[in-house]
């Protein structure tokens, strides 16, 4: 075949679609990698990057949301797996309720999920009606967002919310293509206990649904600035941010670091699960 | 999308007793705490007065500050510019990768990418967008140079209406590819022979079958596509710094302090977003269960 009639097989407005998502796609990405190496008057080089990893804020923020994303990513898997797990086996009527609340992190954006959190948590909770009885108070739980650990356990909170739908989706997937009931059986008629039927069997069993899962939660964890920035939590996200208010090309460094993760995040993704596309938003 | 197993009903499930339900009791104070408490609390809120009694009066005032309800217009009006453009453009993409010809390999390679960009929002893209389109952005200095075309003497502005869409188009449309690959994979071959051999035209097989059959899960994408952008804060607020007053920004003036001096306003407001959003996901939900009809 010579290279006219090759060409011509090629459907034309299928590829000025392509080509036009393709620019539209690497553009800001080319601009943002070029920009992040003029930091140096005409000498294109790394000096951006060398100069925004070095800054030992860098390290701390960045360390800080990784350690969000893989507190979230814990509790998230010891919280959802069970759930699921148990609604599949004894409690399929209620799907439906569970599936629902999963849902509610597409209704309630980041923004207004800080909104109310703040509202709730920034006031002591108190033995409720006591003061009315009595004219005293107890506190039982200074506010949260007062100290370090109440506002660390109200972000993971919110990080677990914000990857519910993606989570519950990945296991309750995984735990789909797997027979969990018949393992469960096999396991229980070994003389298993629960703990290790779900330990050393459910989970090993789904580990790809919870790795795409947990990538996913990461990816939107790591540069997470809502919730880290009203409840005033040292993350990488609020850092960029401010970093981009004073800074000019250790910000371009930085977003084309995050893309970079990103990126590999949903590469692989795309590997372990073999093309099974994962629906996903921004917010 | 909710769809119990058949596998679930047709085992002989055992006696459903209450004791079963205490398995689920994590997940649900999970829920009661970190989801229904907040938005308990900022709808309570949003209907409480001063002094702490039921009033209308803050939702009434939604729609009469003329400010707030200029912001949920900008934010309606910036959310259905683009679903609508990422929509359209975000269905041809899936169209050239599927039934459009193109070679397999690019159709991997899109999702991927599809995947990554419905992913990269807030901060870092508002950067990027910057480095491409600001006033000494790459893209601009391009089209300055080369082709002569100052695009801001032509008053183009990253920093407004048009700029912001284009930035939301970034993970806009991918996600659109997301949605639509696979629904345009349920398009089966035979309908295509079958119009052929009745002598219809593409256009007409287009026009007749494909598109009446894909309508809902393009409607229901572009809903989705709505409340993606409807609910974006971090992305507008790194761009324009505040100064386009869509109505999370507002919130988020909000919630840095009350600068509505009055606490009880900046709920309803929320509760008002909130609305919104069950309203985009139930619409989404019910042109999801209609396009099941015939795809899949």
């Amino acid at each position: 075949m010579n290279m006219t009639a090759r060409l011509r097989k090629i459907p034309f407005w299928s590829s000025v679609w392509f080509i036009l998502g393709l620019l539209y796609f690497v553009m800001p990405l080319l601009a943002t990698f070029e920009f992040s190496l003029g930091m140096e008057r005409d000498v294109i080089g790394f000096k951006a990057y060398e100069s925004a990893f070095a800054d030992p804020e860098f390290l701390e923020t960045f360390g800080y949301s990784v350690f969000l994303a893989t507190m979230t990513i814990m509790v998230s898997i010891i919280l959802i797996v069970p759930t699921a797990y148990w609604i599949r086996l004894r409690l399929p009527e209620a799907r439906r309720i569970v599936e629902f609340i999963t849902l509610l992190p597409f209704v309630i954006p980041a923004i207004i999920l800080v909104f109310g959190l703040i509202r709730v948590y920034s006031s002591p909770l108190e033995v409720p009606f006591l003061d009315r009885l009595l004219d005293t108070k107890i506190v039982l739980v200074q506010p949260l967002t007062n100290f370090k650990f109440g506002t660390n356990v109200l972000i993971i909170g919110g990080y677990m919310v914000l990857g519910l739908p993606y989570m519950y989706r990945s296991v309750d997937t995984g735990m789909r293509t797997v027979d969990v009931r018949t393992l469960t059986e096999a396991a229980q008629s070994l003389g298993a206990s629960w703990s290790t039927i779900i330990v050393r069997v459910i989970l090993p069993n789904i580990r790809t649904a919870l790795l795409s899962g947990a990538l996913l939660t990461f990816a939107i964890v790591v540069g997470e600035v809502v919730l880290a920035s009203f409840l005033g939590v040292p993350a990488f996200g609020p850092y960029l941010f401010l970093l981009g208010q004073h800074r000019a090309y250790e910000p371009a460094a930085l977003t084309f670091t995050t893309f970079l993760l990103t990126w590999a995040a949903m590469g692989i993704i795309q590997l372990i699960t073999g093309g099974q596309e994962q629906v996903s938003g921004a917010h | 999308m909710t769809q119990i197993t058949p596998s679930a009903s047709k085992m002989p499930t055992p006696r459903s007793n209450l004791k079963n339900w205490i398995g689920v009791i994590p997940f649900f104070l999970f829920a009661l705490l970190f989801i229904f408490l907040p938005s308990l609390r900022l709808f309570v809120g949003g209907f409480t007065n001063a002094d702490g009694q039921f009033t209308f009066e803050n939702v009434i005032e939604l729609f009469t500050q003329k400010y707030i309800l200029d912001s949920y217009l900008l934010s309606i009006r910036i959310s259905a510019v683009t679903a609508l453009g990422g929509g359209i453009f975000g269905f041809l993409l899936a169209y050239s990768v599927t039934v459009g010809g193109l070679p397999k390999p690019l159709r991997s390679a899109l999702v991927t990418f599809s995947g990554v960009a419905s992913n990269f929002a807030g901060v870092p893209l508002a950067f990027a967008f910057v480095a491409t389109l600001g006033r000494t952005g790459f893209v601009t200095a391009v089209l300055k140079d080369v082709f002569g075309y100052n695009i801001y003497d032509a008053g183009f502005n990253l920093y407004s209406f048009l700029g912001l869409s284009l930035t939301y188009m970034y993970f806009q449309f991918p996600l659109m590819v997301l949605i639509m690959a696979p629904a345009l994979d349920g398009l089966k071959r035979e309908w295509r022979e079958a119009a052929e051999n009745l002598g219809a035209n593409s256009m007409q097989y287009w026009l007749r079958i494909a598109l009446p059959v894909l309508l809902p899960s393009i409607l229901g994408a572009m809903i989705l596509l709505f409340g993606n952008a409807f609910g974006a804060y971090a992305t507008a607020y790194a761009l324009t710094g505040g100064r386009l007053p869509i109505i999370t920004i507002q919130i988020g003036a909000q919630v840095r302090g009350d600068v509505l001096h009055n606490p009880n306003l900046g709920n309803a407001m929320a509760m008002g977003m909130v609305f919104i959003m069950a309203i985009t996901l139930a619409g989404y939900s019910w042109l999801q269960g209609k396009s099941e009809r015939w795809l899949r």
